[in-house]
């Protein structure tokens, strides 16, 4: 649900642009708290396996498809914090060098995607593996917090179309949350296959996994 | 994480963004959707405001779209492995030269 420029007006993309900005300087202090060796490498991976997957559109009904955000995914393994600051990148080198995405509303869709998704997707992710602690708990929160955050993103998007005044917000929320109520379903998928088979071959990647779940 | 294990990972990244990606559905994309279906898709800027470099995940001047496809993806795959490696090392550089008393926790 990349933002072409054009479909936002100009207060509303200047706004996003700054919130964005504000939430990446937050991510980047942030996200340095806790840096391991096998953080290096596993950022370098999760960008270029986000990058890929975002190419994978996937059918989904009535003529219109979907692919994977990756922020929830990205937060599982990195954090939340290192995880936005994934997703921009993807969505940054998208812009510039894909024309995926515009560029005056390159804050909106890192806003959509990198901050809003993955923040309220990895919330929900923890708030669930700490209300049911166990194996199948976490794998259902990593499931629940996948489809949650295409749908934050997606609500987020179509605030901004509908404030914006390009076409009413409630018709908009409405269509876009309906499509996008599918295309979580693969992001669910998708990401608790990866993090399911992740947790059988090395689990210690997977930084946000509780110590005392690990047998 | 082992150099072997860099590899795999890398590889397969790699594998989605080449091997994979000509095979994408090329409908469109859910906002894409929305947009046409209300009308307001034609609002969307024609001309990108910066110059175009791969556009459409093609590269341009391979006459066929698969390896045209193919070759964006390998490319854009492996940008994104160097450009997650850097930023995570300028991450933990940084905060290195920020905190100097306190040792990182370097596994």
């Amino acid at each position: 649900m990349h933002l072409p420029d054009g479909l936002l007006c100009t207060p509303v993309w200047l706004a996003c642009d700054v919130l964005a900005a504000g939430a990446l300087y937050a991510a980047t202090r942030n996200s340095q708290r806790h840096f391991e060796e096998k953080t290096v490498p596993l950022t370098g991976i999760m960008c270029a396996f986000v990058f890929a997957a975002q190419m994978i559109n996937f059918p989904v009904a009535g003529g219109t498809s979907g692919h994977l955000l990756g922020g929830v995914l990205a937060a599982v393994f990195l954090g939340p914090w290192l995880g936005c600051l994934v997703i921009s990148l993807v969505l940054i080198v998208q812009c510039f060098l894909f024309q995926d995405g515009g560029v005056a509303v390159l804050g909106a869709n890192i806003l959509n995607m990198a901050v809003i998704g993955t923040g309220l997707g990895y919330l929900v992710f923890a708030l669930g593996k700490n209300v049911w602690p166990t194996r199948q708990g976490y794998l259902a929160s990593v499931a629940l917090g996948s489809w949650l955050s295409v749908m934050a993103s997606a609500a987020a998007c179509a605030f901004e179309i509908g404030i914006s005044g390009t076409y009413p917000t409630g018709l908009t929320l409405k269509a876009m949350l309906s499509v996008h109520a599918l295309i979580g379903i693969g992001e669910a998928v998708i990401t608790g296959f990866i993090v399911t088979t992740m947790l059988v071959l090395r689990s210690d990647l997977v930084t946000t996994y509780p110590a005392e779940l690990k047998s | 994480m082992k150099t072997s294990e860099i590899l795999i990972g890398l590889g397969l990244a790699l594998f989605v963004g080449t091997v994979l990606s000509p095979f994408a559905s090329s409908w469109p994309d859910g906002l894409e959707k929305v947009a046409e279906h209300y009308g307001f898709l034609s609002r969307a800027a024609e001309k990108p405001m910066t110059p175009p470099v791969i556009p459409d995940y093609e590269m341009p001047g391979i006459e066929s779209k698969t390896m045209a496809t193919s070759v964006a993806g390998f490319l854009g795959t492996l940008l994104l492995y160097f450009g997650g490696y850097a930023l995570a090392r300028g991450l933990k550089h940084s905060r290195a030269v920020a905190a100097p008393e306190k040792p990182a926790h370097e596994a």
